[in-house]
């Protein structure tokens, strides 16, 4: 300092020299400066700071609902195949039982049929065999009076050649027929 | 004053040192220089208060230039040169970047046209206050005596070569930097602000008082020449605030280090 204060002072005569501060300068320049860094420092840097996290701040909050956003449409998504499977399960479920059902009411209704089936037959296997029953009880009691009938007119008519008699048997059995269409219309 | 002698008569005289001497405006005090520092520190300080105003997650253009100046001093020179520690110097440096970078402008600046800069006060005080800063750092961080004996004798040397060692080292770190951070800064503005007074003084000289075509023709180039010359400047002047601050910077983070 002290060699270009002397080395200012040689120049001085001449030329000022660049090497030699100005004292107002220095002043000026230094309380200029502290000013500018205590204000900056106070009122300018801690809002570009509190920019910077507030952007940051929003950038992965962004991305943290975007991520819980997307869970949920998978929670959702997840949900609505449970509850189609289940639909489906369920659906299966009921086609069996309906399936199950048809089977047991054909099942029913086939044994039923074959009952009924039965007892009709049966009971026209009773009616006939009743009905025969009755032909032949009313067959015997015709068959006697008719014997008797045909055994009076054999002994009544002249016994003399078969031809004869071969007539009175065709005449009673044409008769007999006859009298038998009769009863058949009759009924 | 070059002016009022050529037009005298006694032909051309080059631009010197006195060409940055400026009589006050208001009293003695009042000089030019210092109606740049004053408003130039004004306009750092609107320009980021504007800046700064609002703080919003979406910034307007004004708030993205102030962002994009603060942030390249924070991540690129301070979290860079200094590491995860250096937020916490990241007003300083901004504010150091900022303050150079304007008061060097003021070189090219219309009606200003004269960088600050270039007068040795204000380099002078701003290494003074980062020398302070990084001793004071170092000091604290790792002891009086530990800084400075890791400082000028670093390990793995046999011992002899401690004794041109030590002294260099104290002299590089204590000494040399706040003056190379100072003169590196001053004449770079005064030497960029004399080539500029240069042509454009040179060019109306020969264009006006010499004459002629030939000064027609040189005055001409001369003054065109002025004018990309201004551009050039404009990239030193921005070129150097960085130099200054990224500086102050590593000079921060080596005395902030353990190992030396």
């Amino acid at each position: 300092m002290v060699s270009s204060t002397l080395l200012a002072g040689a120049l001085a005569a001449t030329e000022p020299s660049p090497l030699l501060p100005h004292t107002s300068e220095l002043i000026v320049g230094l309380v200029a400066f502290t000013l500018l860094f205590l204000f900056l420092r106070a009122k300018v840097f801690p809002m570009f700071e509190k920019a910077y996290a507030e952007r940051a701040q929003a950038i992965e909050g962004g991305l943290r609902r975007a991520e819980e956003a997307q869970a949920e449409a998978a929670r959702a998504l997840e949900q609505y195949r449970a509850q189609l499977a289940e639909a489906r399960t369920e659906a299966a479920r009921i086609r069996d039982e309906a399936r199950e059902q048809a089977r047991v009411i054909l099942e029913q209704l086939t044994t039923e049929a074959r009952e009924t089936a039965a007892r009709i037959v049966t009971r026209g296997e009773e009616q006939l065999a009743a009905e025969r029953q009755q032909v032949v009880t009313q067959l015997r009691a015709e068959i006697g009076r008719i014997s008797v009938e045909l055994a009076e007119r054999i002994v009544g008519e002249s016994l003399a050649d078969d031809e004869r008699q071969r007539r009175v048997v065709d005449r009673f059995l044409a008769e007999l027929e006859s009298s038998t269409a009769t009863t058949a219309e009759q009924r | 004053m070059s002016i009022l002698l050529a037009a005298e008569g006694d032909g051309f005289v080059s631009p010197g040192p006195s060409d940055f001497v400026y009589p006050g405006i208001l009293g003695s005090f009042v000089t030019k220089p210092i109606l740049i520092i004053v408003l130039g520190t004004l306009a750092v300080g609107v320009f980021y208060y504007l800046a700064a105003r609002r703080a919003a997650v979406v910034p307007d253009k004004m708030q993205f230039a102030g962002e994009s100046l603060y942030g390249f001093v924070r991540n690129d020179i301070a979290l860079d040169a200094i590491g995860h520690e250096g937020m916490k110097f990241v007003p300083y440096l901004a504010t150091l970047f900022s303050f150079i970078a304007v008061l060097n402008l003021s070189g090219i600046i219309p009606f200003l046209q004269f960088p600050a800069t270039s007068s040795i006060a204000i380099p002078l005080f701003l290494a003074v206050v980062s020398w302070v800063i990084f001793l004071y750092q170092g000091i604290k961080r790792q002891g009086f005596v530990k800084y400075f004996k890791d400082m000028m004798f670093p390990p793995g040397i046999p011992w002899p070569v401690y004794i041109l060692l030590a002294p260099i080292e104290f002299f590089s770190t204590v000494i040399v930097r706040p003056l190379t951070l100072t003169l590196r800064l001053t004449f770079n503005m005064f030497a960029g602000h004399l080539v500029l007074l240069l042509f454009i003084l040179g060019g109306e000289y020969l264009l006006v008082h010499y004459g002629g075509i030939v000064g027609i023709a040189a005055g001409s180039v001369s003054l065109l020449g002025s004018i990309v010359l201004t551009f050039f400047e404009g990239f030193v002047q921005i070129l150097q605030a960085y130099v200054f601050t990224l500086l102050s910077a590593l000079y921060i983070g080596g005395a902030l280090a353990d190992e030396h």
